[in-house]
């Protein structure tokens, strides 16, 4: 004990507060497990980072912004310092979300900063999200985490839109007519399931208020719930890490946390904050001023969702217009149930693509190491694909734009896209799986044969050779440690029965891994071009 | 009966009558309306123009406009009949350049302005003494003066949806577009009101009354005068501009931070 206070004496106050702690609630031994936990270094890392950091300004301005908005759609005369609404009847919700643009100091910044900070992290998840595919991070023992990291995309579109339709102007009350349309074209419950939402006919007096609470309580408590358990496996797991010398499925390569990733990533949430501040300092979000008080008879030019709603308003436009089917006195609005079935199928193909390549390939072993996007070209293209399908309905939501930014007809934009959500993804999967392909080819021959420097050397006895440079070795295990699957053939299984599953499996195998190109095994390397003689002893990993 | 007037009064237009005698029917008439609406007095000016003036518009008529319109405004299969549009409606499209017409198309575009402004006003009084028709707005009748919360609403009502609710513009079908409104003069507001050309509905005196245009224009005139108080205004195109500034500028921005921080040091 006397030992103990005098190290704490000596080391002064930092070391005095760490040892206080180390004793009460041993502080010292989670830092140390958790101080030593390795993170392997690469930018594409870090952008699951800009989510969380995004979210985190989402929690300060969205808790600023809570001290002045009020969610009640009761109606009021407008009396504040915007002159063109002075006098014009509206909600308090609008009212108060004019205030604080106008009125309360710093309250535009704060509004821009949180709606800028909104858009960053959907589009900053939806990147990690494509990272995580590419890299086959999603595989076993992750296959859980995609599924959270998944319901986290979709909490956060839920978030946003919420937040969209609270400050009850022209563009969010017309956006909430757009969701009022697609829960009435639910067949037998729609107009119940409307009634029950709005309290009522759209648009009611209760919507503004339900969906604040929605907004500030339960839909952030699940993101933060997810965020917990999205970080908690990642510690479970251990990182990924791209593939180099010393790099395999059992270790990770990188820095600890502590000292170096908590100063990077420090710096880099102050970094992530600043570009927000100067975004929204300077550029106009949402000018809801400009919009007006909802009111259900005008509806403007040019209203969009924001981003990550588009998809959605892409479907609803892209829809054929003339499916509505009558049997007896009942409306079946295809052209409302088809982009909705649509957008829920695409959903679910996203969240059940772990399992779904698991089951293909078979593969139960635990994958550390990262793919690169070339080396599982089937995966990529489907992905490149999804990519397609997702981006035409998402440009969907910008005909209008599009027509008038290009100088096209809005009915020309428009059934060009029809025609490109069935036809585009189907190109950029060829076009993807042989580019996939090539790239592997050209990495095979560079294994083989060095890189060309393009310096000639003529040999005695007359012949000219261009000289190749060997590959070091970290760029060598980049070009060969990746897993080369084989087609699957269908096996009967223990009755002696080849099953229709089993059947399915290799015909899918098949499509998977057909084309492919092998990584340059050891003995390949051997009996290469003797300019490669020199660096026989670069280590190529035993391939399975 | 309702036939038969109309009948009777397309006989009355029939393009072979005498300018001259169409311009003192129309003095009689103008005066008949003048007594009901104060918006028809402006319309007494430049019909009550100068001999010499309408005739220097038929001179200017014949060499630009008649290739299309017909030699007597009676309109062709290329372009529709002059008679009865009034001095509005030429001093909209010519003074916008949408007339003379560069090209055939969905639309005509407005352009620079290839007469000067007393060749439009011969050819606005040429054409007003054809036939009865809207006149120029007074400088009066446009002043940025009227209700300006008014203004707002109306303008969201009846022309956000194709001009968008900041007047930022907007898609129509088969290539034809509302204009953005961002650089449009009060005086060319009032007449598009007044004349609807080309795809805009006509928003005559009984549908939007001479107050509630001059409040639409006070409203709209104010957005010109007053940039935006959030900072670049991604010219007020709504979340498709934000969601593409945000994936391409501050995603972009915020991608090099991140190869900046993963790049090994040297």
């Amino acid at each position: 004990m006397s030992n103990a206070t005098s190290t704490a004496q000596k080391g002064g106050f930092l070391a005095g507060t760490a040892n206080y702690l180390d004793e009460r609630v041993g502080v010292g031994g989670i830092l140390k497990e958790f101080g030593r936990k390795i993170f392997p270094d690469h930018w594409s890392f870090m952008l699951g980072e800009v989510a969380l950091y995004s979210f985190l300004v989402l929690l300060l301005s969205g808790t600023f912004l809570t001290f002045f908005f009020q969610p009640a759609m009761t109606n009021v005369i407008y009396d504040g310092v915007y002159g063109p609404l002075k006098g014009a009847e509206m909600s308090i919700a609008y009212k108060s979300a004019l205030d604080i643009s106008f009125e309360v100091r710093g309250g535009l910044l704060m509004r821009e900063l949180h709606h800028w900070a909104a858009l960053l992290f959907v589009a900053a998840a939806g990147l990690h999200m494509m990272r995580v595919f590419f890299t086959g991070a999603f595989r076993k023992p992750r296959e859980i985490n995609w599924v959270v990291g998944f319901a986290l995309f979709v909490l956060a579109m839920a978030g946003g839109f919420t937040g969209y339709s609270l400050p009850d102007d022209l563009l969010s009350g017309n956006g909430l007519r757009i969701i009022d349309g697609m829960i009435k074209g639910l067949p037998v419950i729609g107009a119940y399931v409307s009634s029950m939402l709005f309290g009522g006919e759209f648009p009611g007096h209760q919507i503004v208020a339900r969906l604040y609470g929605l907004h500030i309580l339960l839909i952030p408590a699940f993101i933060l719930i997810f965020i917990v358990i999205h970080l908690f496996m990642v510690v479970i797991h251990k990182h990924t890490h791209y593939s180099g010398p010393g790099r395999r499925d059992d270790n990770v390569v990188g820095y600890p946390l502590m000292p170096v990733y908590v100063a990077k990533a420090g710096g880099f949430f102050f970094l992530v904050f600043g570009v927000l501040m100067l975004v929204a300092a300077t550029v106009t979000i949402n000018p809801i001023w400009l919009y007006g008080g909802y009111d259900p008879s005008p509806v403007s030019a040019g209203t969009q969702p924001d981003w990550y709603i588009g998809w959605a308003d892409g479907a609803l436009r892209l829809a054929p217009s003339h499916l509505e089917v009558t049997t007896g006195n009942y409306t079946w609005s295809w052209n409302i149930l088809l982009p909705m079935i649509v957008l829920i199928l695409l959903l679910v193909l996203v969240a059940a693509y772990p399992f779904f390549e698991a089951w293909v390939t078979g593969d139960k072993r635990e994958h550390h190491v990262l793919d690169r996007p070339r080396n599982a070209p089937t995966r990529t293209a489907i992905g490149a694909a999804g990519m397609t399908f997702y981006a035409v309905l998402w440009a969907g939501a910008s005909t209008d734009l599009i027509a008038t930014h290009f100088a096209l007809s809005l009915n020309h934009v428009l059934t060009t896209m029809q025609i490109s959500l069935i036809v585009l993804p189907i190109i950029a999967f060829f076009i993807t799986k042989r580019v996939c392909l090539s790239l592997q080819r050209k990495d095979r021959e560079i294994v083989l044969h060095g890189r060309e420097t393009g310096r000639i050397v003529r040999l005695p006895h007359g012949e000219y050779l261009e000289i190749h440079e060997p590959l070091d070795e970290y760029e060598m295990y980049k070009l060969v440690d990746f897993i080369d699957h084989k087609p699957d053939v269908a096996r009967p299984n223990a009755q002696g029965k080849i099953t229709l599953g089993a059947r399915a499996r290799a015909a899918l195998s098949r499509f998977f891994f057909e084309d492919r190109v092998s990584p340059v095994s050891a003995s390949e390397l051997a009996s290469a071009h003797p300019e490669l003689d020199a660096v026989e002893h670069v280590e190529t990993k035993a391939l399975v | 009966m309702a036939s038969l007037n109309r009948k009777s009064m397309f006989s009355r237009r029939r393009p072979f009558a005498a300018a001259l005698v169409i311009a003192a029917g129309l003095l009689v008439t103008g005066g008949g309306y003048a007594a009901a609406t104060t918006a028809v007095k402006a319309q007494q000016d430049p019909t009550v123009a100068s001999q010499s003036q309408i005739d220097l518009g038929h001179k200017l008529f014949l060499a630009n406009c008649a290739s299309c319109h017909g030699k007597n405004a009676e309109g062709t299969k290329n372009a529709p009949t002059l008679i009865g549009v009034g001095a509005a409606s030429v001093d909209f499209q010519v003074s916008s350049g949408r007339m003379p017409a560069q090209a055939s198309g969905p639309q005509i575009q407005a352009k620079a302005a290839v007469f000067n402004d007393k060749e439009i006003a011969a050819m606005a009084a040429y054409v007003a003494s054809l036939a009865p028709g809207p006149a120029i707005p007074t400088d009066a009748m446009v002043a940025n003066n009227g209700d300006l919360t008014r203004g707002g609403q109306l303008f969201r009502t009846n022309c956000a949806m194709c001009h968008n609710a900041a007047g930022a513009g907007g898609a129509l079908t088969q290539g034809k577009y509302a204009p953005a409104l961002t650089d449009t003069g009060a005086k060319e507001m009032y007449e598009a009101m007044l004349t609807g050309p080309q795809n805009m509905p006509v928003f005559n005196d009984a549908n939007l009354s001479p107050k509630d245009k001059k409040d639409i224009i006070t409203y709209l005139v104010y957005l010109q005068q007053h940039p935006s108080v959030g900072g670049l205004s991604l010219d007020n195109l709504g979340p498709v501009a934000e969601g593409l500034f945000v994936w391409v500028a501050v995603l972009g921005g915020i991608i090099a931070i991140t190869v900046w921080l993963g790049a090994k040091s040297n």
